[in-house]
């Protein structure tokens, strides 16, 4: 049984399937939080990078053509013009001859730390009243030793990143948090799932088997497990039912010839007068005693046809012969009853099955039938093969049994008002329906118009696999 | 006849001993399988009563078994409180020549016995069998009394030929079940006294002197005069 404890030591808590669920919930939240965050960056700060570097190639190649168009004054006339143009003063020119003296633009000095060698620079430079501005600078070779350094200034998309890197650490922070409480609740919630099938479990347990999983109702994975479940108790309910049923039947049935069967042999020890006295109310005590032993014997017999133990004695049989022989048998008893047994048997009903259990059976219906069947009337025994296996019918004329009782005329030690007064132990016809189930089949009671028409029908190929009533 | 009985259950096997006693047989007991198994591998008996749970390391089916294993075929009868079809599958398996279930009644325990004994001693196929003036031809399946011919049915005939290959002996109505009818079970109607009276009818009815006898809360036995 599952149980879920308040306060668990640390290495239960990594076992708990629940902080597991949690974990893992948590880490695919920060690696997708994580996956976001990067394309973010790389769809914003990035492209405005990339622009920049852009915007400066395309000026670098619109002043190349003007160069080559007009050559040195040309090239200064564009710079001009552009810086003119340029109102958001974030453009940066500066032409510079050999000897690195400006010719035009609006940068004062050729900045001084500028590697030659890399032609792409982030930097900061002094301009006019702001002494550390951050610029990307390009620079390029002009034909006659000339220098030329086209740049922007950053500081906007410094700011840009600036803003998106708070913005991003932020955002980490609440996805943590928001992991942390998701991960949580993921706990929670397949604990608090779990936690209804483990205390129907519980209360099970303890002994309240009305107890049932409660479904949502969504039809999902957890209503199907707890219809499962449901399920399986309601088997189990049933199964202790007929537990209950059948032990109070035998507390009360096997009472009355245990009480006979005292009340006999007190009397006999309290008021015999003479040995033959003694004899005989020994001998009916016994006679008691044995009755109670046969009742033991079906009992155990029905059980152990119903556990299913004895299918590994299930062989292709012919239930013709059987039936002779079983005709053979009672022919006799029916006739001395002033009976009679009619029979309508074909020469052949193979069949898969028990051959001993299949006697008994018939001969219960049988038994039943020559105890209720009034004398002068025939039983019939009719057995023939249809679409669906074998069937086989006892039909008598006796009172039969009252369509109200019909379908508990097959439980243990019933016994309709019709046959209280016959000796019996209400075993029979639970014995047959035990046979007919597990030989897949059915044994139906009908009304034989007057009497009792019992029909037992047993598949004749190799029975399926069962769920017992 | 000498007899064997292993049982640990000290009423059972004093009810056992002292009844077989009284039958006119030598009885030996022993309480534990080790016993019993020493006693059965060193001491000739004509028949041996076997409960299945014993004390002792050894049960009722080792027992057996090891006792066959050595090549010793007495008659046994398993008397246990195992009743499952399957159990008694077991103990005819591991060697045992018939099964009874307990709670039993002395006289099927004591028939059964008597019938294994006499199991034992077949001497060959018989082909004629005779009681009194009662005959019984094997091979041309016919049946006369004092000369005279005798029509059964093949049901009566096998019912009569069992009652005379145990003429003497107790038959109970179980016995008749399974060996005439091979029926493993019991009807809750007296088909059997129906059948044998119906037998009576045409062996002992014509003729002055009845040899199908009713013994009491036991069953039948074909004797040649009252005792």
């Amino acid at each position: 049984m599952l149980r879920l404890r308040v306060a668990m030591p640390a290495d239960e808590v990594l076992r708990s399937a629940g902080v597991r669920f949690g974990m893992i919930y948590a880490a695919l939240f920060g690696i997708s939080s994580v996956a976001l965050a990067a394309f973010l960056w790389w769809s914003t700060a990035g492209v405005l990078e990339r622009q920049m570097d852009d915007a400066i190639n395309a000026d670098a190649q619109g002043l190349s053509e003007h160069y080559a168009d007009g050559g040195l004054p040309g090239l200064i006339d564009t710079i001009e013009q552009r810086l003119a143009g340029n109102v958001d003063d974030d453009a940066l020119y500066l032409l510079v001859d050999p000897g690195f003296r400006r010719i035009a633009g609006n940068l004062d000095a050729w900045p001084t730390h500028l590697a030659m060698d890399e032609a792409w620079t982030d930097t900061r430079i002094a301009r006019g009243k702001q002494q550390r501005m951050q610029v990307r600078l390009h620079q390029f070779e002009v034909a006659g030793g000339f220098h030329l350094l086209i740049g922007r200034d950053v500081r906007s998309t410094g700011e840009m990143r600036r803003l998106m890197a708070d913005a991003m650490i932020w955002a980490a922070a609440i996805a943590f948090v928001l992991g942390s409480f998701g991960a949580w609740a993921v706990r929670g919630l397949f604990r608090a799932t779990l936690a209804d099938v483990s205390e129907t479990a519980r209360a099970i347990g303890a002994g309240d088997l009305t107890r049932r999983v409660r479904m949502t109702g969504q039809g999902d994975e957890f209503d199907l497990l707890a219809e499962t479940i449901n399920d399986m108790l309601d088997r189990i309910g049933r199964l202790m039912d007929g537990v209950r049923q059948v032990s109070n039947a035998i507390a009360h049935d096997l009472r009355t010839p245990i009480t006979r069967a005292r009340a006999r042999l007190e009397d006999a020890a309290r008021h015999a007068v003479g040995e033959a006295d003694l004899r005989a109310a020994i001998e009916r005590a016994q006679a008691d005693l044995d009755g109670i032993v046969g009742v033991f014997q079906a009992l155990l017999r029905i059980a152990e046809i119903e556990a299913g133990a004895r299918r590994s004695a299930f062989a292709q049989v012919d239930a013709a012969p059987l039936m002779n022989d079983l005709v053979e048998l009672y022919d006799a008893v029916a006739e001395e009853a002033g009976q009679g047994l009619e029979a309508e048997i074909p020469e052949h009903l193979s069949m898969f099955g028990d051959r001993d259990m299949i006697q008994q059976a018939v001969a219960n219906l049988l038994d039943n039938a020559l105890k209720f069947s009034p004398p002068g009337r025939a039983i019939r025994l009719e057995a023939h093969r249809d679409a669906h296996g074998i069937s086989i019918t006892v039909a008598d004329h006796g009172p039969g049994i009252p369509e109200a009782d019909r379908t508990r005329a097959t439980e243990r030690f019933f016994r309709g008002e019709t046959a209280r007064s016959t000796p019996g132990s209400g075993l029979g016809l639970a014995l047959v329906q035990a046979v007919a189930v597990l030989h897949g089949g059915t044994l139906t009671l009908e009304d034989n118009e007057p009497g009792l028409r019992a029909v037992l029908r047993l598949p004749d190929g190799e029975p399926r696999r069962l769920t017992a009533p | 006849m000498r007899i064997l009985v292993v049982e640990d259950d000290r009423d059972v096997s004093g009810f056992v001993v002292k009844g077989l006693k009284e039958a006119g047989h030598v009885v030996e007991h022993a309480d534990n399988g080790r016993d019993g198994l020493f006693m059965a591998a060193s001491e000739n008996f004509d028949a041996i009563v076997l409960d299945r749970m014993l004390p002792g390391g050894v049960d009722g089916l080792r027992l057996l078994e090891t006792l066959r294993s050595q090549g010793n075929s007495t008659p046994v009868l398993f008397l246990s409180a195992m009743a499952q079809v399957d159990d008694r599958v077991k103990g005819l398996k591991a060697g045992g020549d018939d099964y009874m279930t307990k709670p039993f009644a002395f006289a099927e325990l004591l028939a059964r016995v008597e019938a294994l004994t006499r199991r034992g001693k077949s001497e060959g196929p018989q082909t004629k069998l005779v009681v009194a003036d009662l005959e019984m031809d094997l091979l041309s399946r016919s049946v006369r009394r004092a000369g005279q011919k005798i029509d059964l049915q093949p049901r009566e005939f096998r019912l009569l030929e069992f009652l005379m290959r145990h003429a003497g002996q107790v038959v109970t109505r179980t016995m008749l079940l399974e060996g005439v009818w091979d029926y493993h079970f019991d009807p809750q109607t007296n088909v059997i006294d129906v059948h044998v009276s119906r037998l009576r009818q045409k062996v002992d009815k014509p003729f002055p002197t009845p040899l199908i006898h009713t013994v009491r809360n036991a069953g039948y036995m074909l004797r040649p005069e009252a005792p």
